[in-house]
């Protein structure tokens, strides 16, 4: 299968191997033949967490005649900032991976076409020029098993985290360098703002669980695998922050259950978008391979490629997914303005907050 | 004469131009952008708000503090191994001077896993407390950068003439007196050399303070890249770098001192001729051979062996060989878009162009400077670029690779968009390598006697078969050693590798990284076996830089001494 796959690539490569000869000097998308017919090569800038299977895009190269030439440049947060600061020289014609919580920098920056493909199953989003891809949120993921083990009822709430019989379990992730740290802290602005947590805030409720013997690990891999106990490296801690859609991945041998689980009551929504960017000089192109993110080619592809669930909600998920990995009925909302506008302030405070 | 005023004009334009574009430019442009304001117009309001800050004067005596440990513990332990692995011979030799490099060159994201759970409560030295402390992130420098001292001392220190020290004893003086007054003098410019690279390391070091720091724990390099990548904070950033640039200038202008004093023609001999056969009779041996064992023992082989042990391992603790099979594969739930062995010829590749790069550049630069011309002028002119030449290895690979978004879509006016060109990789490692090869060619270059130079020129040799009959074939010895390190440098580069578009291929750090960011135990064995791949043929490409070495040396090039 792997084989026959890799055969067909080869031929595809074999085949288009002209076609890239005569755009391997060429800027980006700058195909003089690009036209109405969408042909000609279309730069897909993307952040490091991007995959897709090499069939599905092959289709679609096949389909439209584009040539798609995949370039990643790091973290989300990268991404977004190179393409705000390559305004007037964008770096490809199609941008994958703005994530809500960077969305309004970016569409405020006027590097996006206003383009967004219509009646698309995967709906619509608030910002102009971005088309809804991909979403999944981050929750408190706990040790099922180490609870069972030590006769403890699991927490619940983001307010049982801060209890005492919760006391030194705890792992978070530094929003200041991991992208599920900062979508963790967004979900505890979203939960309890300036004045919840008994008037103590977001920030009363951070120190809380710093008092409570809180830890902070620098990554999500540092947070899951070093200090979680259901990680299987040797962690010691039975709660930690990461994805919903972590328990799908520590099945027990048979595959009918699994050993951690995700607290539905404290998760915060991360929704990808993707968009064409301004300047593009193939924009029939772009706007067709952003056509093709929102199609069902491309969203049934997305669970097992990049953890994350289609945005659209017809699409059929893998089964580990239904059954152990749902998303959160009702996740806790920061308005997008408002992340742009405290991002840095909000970090700082809770660095603050940590004590660090 | 006018060939050769065109030929040393091409060997400074060259590398001048290479890190101008790929250095200079970037940096300077991006740095240029904090200072604009809103509107246009220059706005030195940042330089206010970042240096009244007290924040910044922290992170600048963190950062301080961190490097100047650093390149201490680095000398200490390192000193000690170079006499081992240069001036006595033993069986296992080589094998054991590959061993030593293999730190530096794997992924920063990877030591950091290592460490961490070596420093954990439950971990081999959890007794020591250094979990999360400024001591535990500096024994994680020391253990990246043990061998650049051990290299780039051990080099010189093989060919010293053992003769000098043999005199001082049969004068009367102690072995202690005789290292001392002898020895060290004679080994002070390398040594200089070498604390000065691995100060620019530790002040600049980034994925490992970032995984062992812990809250709280920032310098100036973190906080340029919290402030780029994730604020977009252009204004701190550029304050930031200027910072950095002063603290590493202060460092190449203290280690340039130092150099130039201890500097002079050596009396060199041809590698290893001078070393001894390992005895265990003498004190200078046997306590070097301690050293080493606690250096490479503890610092390198226990976090080293933890990694290996661990790749050999399943989810279940049980011994396999699974990690290894599925570097064939994408991984868990295709966890990357290439297999690992793809990856790693992605991986070869790239530091194969990186290398021929970082020679040639370097090489050049290596070259002019170890002249000395008489114009006062020119000679000025050599020091500064001695200097500049070492300035890529202080500056963040941040403000590097952020620089070059707004710099190289259209370089010199070309219709090129080197960007998103498969070539800007290779070129961004082949800075970080420029300095290396530098600093390893340069100390052979310059410890030629010019009296060999001159005597060549009197009998008639024109400027050209100087180069070609003197220099060349001595420069050639440490260019093995040079051609090594720039390709072990470019096997492990992550930083600005990260930060860098990369069509349709990742390079091997990169997806080591990748897959330990990934659920799954299967991905994170798989990392660890990668790592383990990636360890190994760095050390056996280093060992096979030093065994075409070792050929040259027993050629030809017998006797000009």
């Amino acid at each position: 299968m792997a084989t026959r796959r890799r055969l067909a690539m080869t031929a595809a490569v074999a085949a288009l191997l002209p076609v890239l000869g005569a755009c391997g000097t060429a800027a980006p998308g700058a195909d003089p033949t690009s036209g109405a017919s969408g042909a000609g090569t279309v730069t897909l800038v993307t952040h490091d967490s991007w995959a897709v299977s090499d069939d599905v895009i092959a289709k679609f190269e096949a389909d439209s005649g584009v040539t798609v030439k995949q370039v990643a440049v790091g973290d989300a947060g990268t991404l977004a900032n190179q393409l705000v600061l390559t305004q007037g020289s964008p770096l490809g014609d199609v941008v994958f991976g703005i994530d809500n919580t960077f969305a309004s920098r970016v569409a405020d920056a006027g590097v996006l076409e206003d383009y967004s493909p219509a009646g698309a199953a995967t709906g619509e989003s608030p910002f102009a020029g971005l088309t809804p891809i991909d979403q999944g949120d981050v929750c408190v993921n706990v040790d099922t098993a180490w609870f069972d083990a030590h006769g403890l009822a699991e927490p619940v709430t983001l307010e049982d985290l801060a209890k005492p019989e919760y006391r030194d379990l705890m792992v978070a992730l530094n929003p200041a360098s991991s992208s599920p740290g900062m979508a963790f802290l967004l979900a505890t602005v979203g939960a309890f703002g300036v004045d919840g947590f008994d008037g103590q805030g977001w920030t009363g409720y951070w120190s809380a669980l710093k008092a409570n013997g809180l830890t902070v690990a620098e990554s999500w891999s540092d947070g899951y695998y070093s200090e979680f106990s259901g990680g299987g490296e040797g962690g010691t801690r039975p709660i930690v922050v990461s994805y919903s859609t972590s328990p799908a991945f520590t099945l027990t041998e048979d595959g009918s259950a699994t050993t951690t689980r995700a607290l539905l009551d404290t998760c915060f929504r991360q929704v990808e978008y993707a968009g064409v960017l301004a300047g593009t000089a193939n924009p029939a192109g772009a706007r067709a391979l952003v056509d093709f993110l929102t199609s069902e080619t491309f969203q049934a592809d997305i669970p097992g490629q990049m953890y994350m669930y289609p945005a659209d909600p017809d699409v059929a998920l893998p089964a580990d997914w239904v059954k152990f990995a749902p998303l959160a009925p009702h996740p806790f909302e920061v308005a997008p303005d408002q992340i742009t506008a405290h991002r840095e302030a909000w970090v700082d405070a809770w660095t603050e907050a940590v004590g660090a | 004469m006018n060939r050769t005023r065109l030929g040393w004009g091409v060997a400074v334009a060259l590398p001048l131009a290479f890190l101008g574009v790929f250095f200079a430019w970037p940096v300077a442009a991006l740095v240029g952008r904090g200072f604009v304001a809103d509107g246009g117009g220059v706005d030195l309001g940042g330089l206010r708000d970042v240096l009244g800050s007290p924040r910044t004067w922290r992170l600048v005596g963190i950062t301080l503090a961190q490097a100047a440990a650093g390149s201490v513990g680095s000398v200490l332990l390192g000193l000690p191994v170079a006499y081992l692995l240069y001036r006595t011979r033993f069986p296992g030799r080589a094998v054991l001077r590959g061993l030593v490099t293999v730190p530096f060159v794997l992924p920063t994201v990877v030591v950091g896993v290592a460490f961490r759970s070596l420093f954990r409560a439950d971990g081999p030295l959890g007794w020591a407390g250094l979990e999360e402390t400024f001591v535990g992130v500096v024994v994680a420098l020391v253990f990246f950068n043990v061998s650049v001292v051990v290299r780039t001392v051990g080099g010189l220190w093989e060919r010293l003439d053992p003769r000098a020290e043999q005199a001082a004893r049969a004068l009367g003086a102690t072995p202690q007196r005789a290292f001392r007054t002898v020895t060290l003098p004679a080994l002070g410019p390398a040594i200089a050399s070498a604390a000065a690279v691995v100060f620019l390391f530790c002040a600049t070091a980034f994925g490992v303070v970032l995984v062992l720091g812990g809250l709280g724990y920032g310098t100036i390099e973190t906080e340029i890249y919290r402030r780029t990548t994730q604020f977009l904070d252009l204004r701190t950033a550029a304050v930031l770098s200027i910072l950095q640039l002063v603290v590493v200038t202060g460092a190449l202008f203290a280690a340039a001192r130092a150099r130039g004093r201890g500097e002079r023609a050596l009396h060199l001999e041809q590698e290893d001729v001078a070393a001894h056969r390992w005895s265990a009779r003498r004190a200078s041996d046997v306590g070097a051979a301690a050293a080493t064992v606690v250096v490479v023992g503890v610092l390198i082989v226990l976090p080293l062996a933890g990694l290996v042990g661990r790749s050999f391992r399943g989810p279940d603790g049980a011994w396999t060989l699974a990690n290894y099979r599925a570097l064939g594969t994408t991984g868990g739930r295709n966890a990357l878009s290439v297999t690992v062995w793809e990856a790693l010829g992605t991986s070869l590749r790239t530091a194969l162009i990186a290398t021929a790069i970082a020679v040639v550049v370097g090489g050049l630069v290596a070259l002019v400077v170890s002249r000395r011309p008489r114009a006062r002028a020119a000679r000025r002119a050599v020091g500064l670029l001695d200097a500049v030449v070492m300035l890529p290895l202080g500056v963040s690979a941040v403000t590097v690779g952020f620089g070059f978004l707004i710099t190289l879509d259209r370089p010199l006016g070309l219709n090129i968009d080197l960007r998103t060109s498969g070539l800007l990789v290779p070129a961004a490692q082949a800075v970080v390598a420029v300095p290396l090869v530098v600093r390893t060619v340069l100390p052979v270059l310059r410890a030629i006697d010019p009296r060999l130079r001159q005597a060549a020129a009197v009998l008639g040799a024109p400027p050209g078969r100087v180069l070609r009959d003197i220099d060349l074939p001595i420069a050639l010895r440490s260019l093995g050693l040079a051609i090594g390190f720039a390709f072990s440098v470019s096997l492990g580069e992550f930083g600005a590798t990260a930060f860098l578009a990369r069509p349709d291929s990742a390079t091997l750090p990169v997806v080591i990284f990748r897959l330990i960011g990934r659920p799954g135990a299967e991905n994170y064995g798989m990392a660890l076996a990668a790592s383990v791949i990636l360890a190994a043929i760095t050390a056996a490409c280093v060992m096979l830089a030093e065994r075409l070495r070792q050929d040259r040396g027993a050629g030809a090039v017998g006797g000009e001494f």
